[in-house]
């Protein structure tokens, strides 16, 4: 279970407003995808649910409760890039996640627990096509490769909520329906509510089952961090037939 | 015919261009000695090879007459000892407070300024200073290469941790890592690379302190051995004694490259 509710929430940096008065709430499992304009607060957005940056005014609630001012486990998050560990092989790469929670001071499993997560990951490495790779390191992938091992790192540990910051954004066109079906696989199979903010309006579309675009209502050309942003449209995609056809869309967006 | 920047040596040429500044040095030296021997026989500067085949059979093979000892080796253990040991202590406090200080916001508010201002001391000026508290031992000389390379090291180590990627530490986070997993398991592995760089770095400077120290107050050891040999104008001892530290600084540096390639393959950039 995890729904996210935002009320009245407002992030200022000094003078600077990034976002004002954002109000929303997302139900559990849904897949959220959030496009806009860059610098109009669709990270810092993102951050504040993981963690690291705190609203200024308002609140941001998971399941009714402040989100914790630092990441957790419950909230896993893939980065467009750096979410891997270097040093580590795919494999080792993938168990972490389980050698934190079963193991307080080592961070290592052994013996039958080792086992048991050894097990979980090999499946999973499997279901991401990532058998073979097992023991190279993450500098000797390929980009999509990568960002299939930093989803499935993510996903190892079932959280309640998958944060994605443009997993996409680096990779060559041909390799994102790969990834599509990858994500669309885990979300069904682990039950978690996702947030995915992407560059890509058509991969927005068919991704997600609500649509959030982030804009600035009003805008002063001559002091242009008087008015942050704020969700514009918000669409819900019953992914057989959208409300609002891509193009209309696209039209609203290019406008003033 | 390509651009000058194009234009790579053969692996043989590339083995034979790097001899030839050694061929050059050693051609020059023979020279210079033989047009010096020829005037003066009794010449000290520049002494024939002959002479150092002497020196080095009266010093690296048969036993000193009056301690019954090889000087050569008897240097070289010496001085080594403290070398390692002095390296040993300096990359445990490198490492330690490196990871401490890369890791924990707090630590770097804490020692970061102070590391800065002692690693900026010159360690020299401070060797009176060492004698006087810790006495003429070996103490004070393993403390003069401690104190002249271990905050260098921490520095580098510290600074390599804060180049992680923010990412990978929000990362770990995700994945329940607490503060200690997150130091152990993937901060303090990544520093290990750079812990092996910046004692290759140090190496140099380590062998200036060992060898001050060991001019001033020593009873044995490589730097010993020369600066009282300097006396007699002993050139074929002081020359034979040069090279043999500088091989060993450098079969030191080697063996440090390869631990690095060896331990640490997922970080070597080629």
């Amino acid at each position: 279970m995890a729904s996210v509710t935002v009320k009245h929430l407002w992030k200022e940096y000094g003078s600077q407003v990034v976002l004002e008065n954002l109000n929303l709430h997302v139900a559990d499992r849904e897949f959220v995808t959030i496009i806009g304009a860059s610098g109009c607060g669709k990270t810092t957005f993102l951050r504040m649910l993981l963690g690291v940056e705190q609203p200024t005014k308002g609140q941001l609630l998971i399941d009714g409760e402040p989100v914790p001012a630092e990441p957790g486990p419950d909230r896993g998050i893939v980065f467009q890039r750096y979410s891997l560990f270097p040093h580590l092989s795919v494999l080792d790469n993938l168990m972490l996640g389980l050698e934190f929670s079963g193991s307080r001071w080592l961070g290592k499993l052994f013996g039958a627990r080792r086992r048991v997560a050894l097990e979980k990951a090999e499946s999973l490495l499997e279901a991401i096509g990532l058998h073979t790779a097992r023991d190279k390191y993450p500098s000797q992938l390929s980009g999509g490769m990568q960002q299939r091992l930093s989803i499935a790192q993510s996903v190892i540990r079932e959280p309640k909520i998958l944060l994605l910051d443009e997993p996409f954004g680096a990779l060559d066109p041909g390799i994102t329906a790969d990834m599509h079906e990858i994500i669309l696989r885990l979300w069904q199979a682990n039950r978690m509510t996702i947030f995915m903010i992407t560059h890509d309006l058509k991969e927005s579309f068919q991704l997600g089952t609500r649509l959030l675009v982030f804009d600035k209502r009003r805008n002063d050309p001559h002091e242009p961090e008087r008015y942050g942003a704020t969700v514009t449209y918000d669409i819900p995609l019953n992914r057989k037939k959208h409300s609002m056809p891509l193009a209309s869309l696209t039209a609203a967006l290019a406008g003033p | 015919m390509p651009r000058l920047v194009n234009l790579y040596p053969s692996s043989g040429g590339a083995l034979a261009l790097g001899a030839l500044p050694f061929l050059i040095l050693i051609a020059a030296y023979l020279f210079g000695s033989a047009t010096r021997l020829a005037e003066n026989p009794d010449d000290k500067l520049l002494p024939a090879p002959s002479a150092f085949v002497e020196t080095l059979k009266s010093y690296a093979v048969e036993e000193d007459r009056r301690s019954g000892e090889v000087l050569w080796w008897l240097d070289t253990g010496a001085s080594l000892k403290r070398l390692l040991i002095a390296l040993g202590i300096s990359a445990l406090i490198g490492i330690v407070g490196g990871l401490a200080i890369g890791a924990l916001p707090i630590v770097r508010s804490l020692l970061g300024p102070f590391v800065a201002a002692l690693a900026m001391i010159p360690p020299l000026a401070i060797l009176p200073i060492l004698f006087i508290m810790l006495g003429l031992g070996e103490v004070a000389k393993i403390a003069l290469i401690v104190f002249g390379v271990a905050p260098c090291i921490i520095r580098d180590v510290s600074l390599r941790a804060g180049e992680l990627p923010k990412e990978q530490l929000i990362k770990a986070q995700t994945l329940g890592a607490s503060s200690w997993l997150l130091a152990t398991r993937v901060i303090l592995p990544q520093l290990w690379p750079r812990l092996i760089d910046a004692l290759r770095l140090t190496l140099g400077s380590a062998w200036l302190f060992l060898i001050a120290a060991e001019a001033i107050a020593s009873t044995e050891g490589l730097g010993y051995r020369i600066f009282l040999v300097r006396r007699y104008m002993a050139m074929d001892v002081i020359l034979p004694y040069v090279i043999w530290i500088t091989l060993l600084a450098y079969t030191m540096d080697w063996l440090l490259r390869m631990t690095r390639a060896r331990l640490f393959p997922w970080a070597e950039s080629r």
